[in-house]
């Protein structure tokens, strides 16, 4: 008998109602200062009353919320690897430079909370240079990792070798969930990643070996084709693409790499957007973290964008399309 | 076997009380944990919440009725058993059989779709007529059973 999650998709249900909408997003947008906008969000209850109002308060703040309701209601949190593995391997990133540099950097502002496992284990493996306490993905990639930062001092190499794993990882979480939204989910943010690497790759003229180790695999883009297509430029990446399954990108690709980045957003919001009429499985819960990452990532825009005075316009047409 | 007739009838007596039960308490265990689920987020929605979480209870009620008349007519009930052939037994059973097998499916399916009508009600409270009836309707067939169970154990 499958996990039962009918209990848990009533209560987002509930929650969905406060998700943001376009109408919500352009009254922060029509916030004249950063402080108006973060008075704005304080009243529709978000951020910590025991925080002070700031930007970074805020949006940590409400990221918790989201896990503390997901952990509160799922008992086996490993169902949503998918989207915990990144912390992981940013952490296992910062960890490695850190013992490496031997630096005396504050801690809490480098490493990010939200992984599977603790940030203070990953560095007590990077420093002790034994990695089997770390999830059996990070292992290997965390030893070649150190290895090659310990013999070339080249941190970029490092961190392809980190990304590429971590990639993988995700897309092995996914299909490994057996929940066809997670699945998606991972594909699709192992392929924009894939596009993204390929398109910087090309724009800073690496090599071909390069562009190959970066690259991870994943269905609907052949990696190989990707990375010839990234020797000779945006424009050839975006021609490959037009004869995948991810076309439509080509067209965000070649207007600029903001537009690629909201064309993958929208990508994803739209494919979870049927999840609303799902009253069973984990799909909704899935949907409902994406769609809080979403909002999240929005209301982050337009803060950082009234901070710096940019034009309401410019924000706008950096938006993502919302759940609700 | 001498009383293999008497065997047959409280066979289908206890289907109908039985399999209807068993669907019933399906469907009002899943649409209770989506009642419990939209309570937490919102208790003013207790009353609403609760007539849907009923609705699959119903067939468990159905098949014991037709339950209690087959027990009745055999004689079960008061004590004396009456004497009944193989073939009225087989009747008595298969009198049953519609009760027993579309309650416990209806109560399933309506249990799933009062979860569906509870998430109706959780967005808009003001929808609760029209969230209603979609599991109202399944409750048609378990009607429909109940009345062929019936007529036939009746006209036995």
């Amino acid at each position: 008998m499958g996990k039962d999650y009918t209990y848990a998709v009533a209560r987002i249900r509930g929650r969905e109602l406060s998700l943001f909408g376009q109408p919500v997003m352009e009254q922060l947008l029509a916030c004249k200062t950063c402080g108006e906008a973060l008075r704005f969000l304080a009243d529709k209850g978000w951020g910590s009353p025991e925080k002070p109002l700031t930007e970074e308060n805020v949006l940590e703040e409400e990221t918790r919320k989201t896990w503390d309701l997901i952990s509160e209601m799922i008992k086996d949190m490993s169902v949503f690897d998918v989207f915990r593995i990144a912390d992981d391997y940013h952490n296992l990133k910062a960890a490695l430079k850190l013992a490496y540099v031997q630096s005396g950097i504050d801690r809490s502002r480098v490493y990010v909370t939200g992984g599977r496992i603790e940030p203070e284990l990953i560095e007590k493996a990077a420093l002790e240079r034994d990695f089997s306490a770390l999830p059996k993905d990070m292992r290997g990639a965390a030893a070649e990792a150190q290895d090659t930062l310990l013999h070339t001092g080249d941190g970029q190499l490092c961190d392809i070798i980190l990304d590429r794993a971590s990639l993988e990882a995700v897309y092995a979480a996914g299909q490994e969930s057996g929940d066809e939204v997670l699945k998606k989910y991972a594909e699709l943010t192992v392929a924009a990643a894939d596009i993204r690497i390929a398109v910087r790759c090309g724009k800073v003229g690496k090599s071909l070996d390069f562009i190959r180790r970066a690259l991870a695999d994943c269905g609907g883009i052949d990696t190989e084709a990707l990375a010839h297509a990234a020797l000779s430029g945006t424009e050839s990446v975006a021609g490959y693409l037009e004869g995948t399954a991810f076309s439509p990108a080509a067209e965000a690709l070649r207007k600029s790499p903001a537009a690629f980045e909201k064309w993958c957003d929208d990508l994803i919001i739209d494919y979870i957007r049927p999840q609303k009429y799902n009253p069973f499985t984990l799909g909704p819960l899935a949907a409902y973290i994406l769609a809080r990452r979403n909002e999240i990532k929005c209301v982050r825009m337009i803060l950082t964008g009234k901070q710096n005075e940019l034009a309401d316009d410019m924000i706008r047409e950096r938006l993502r399309e919302m759940y609700v | 076997m001498d009383n293999v007739g008497l065997i047959l009838a409280l066979a289908g007596a206890v289907s109908a009380a039985l399999f209807a039960g068993i669907g019933s308490a399906y469907g009002v265990g899943l649409a209770g944990r989506a009642g419990a689920g939209a309570i937490t987020e919102n208790p003013d929605l207790f009353s609403k919440v609760l007539i849907l979480q009923l609705l699959p209870g119903t067939q468990g009620i159905y098949g014991l009725l037709v339950a209690f008349v087959t027990l009745s007519q055999i004689g079960l009930l008061g004590g004396g058993a009456a004497e009944i052939t193989a073939g009225t037994g087989l009747m008595y059973f298969l009198s049953c059989v519609p009760i027993a097998v579309v309650g416990m499916i209806s109560a399933i399916y309506q249990g799933k779709t009062s979860v569906a009508a509870i998430g109706v009600v959780t967005k808009k409270p003001d929808q609760f007529g029209k969230a209603m009836l979609f599991p109202a309707m399944v409750e048609t067939y378990a009607i429909l059973a109940l009345l062929i169970s019936i007529l036939a154990v009746f006209s036995l």
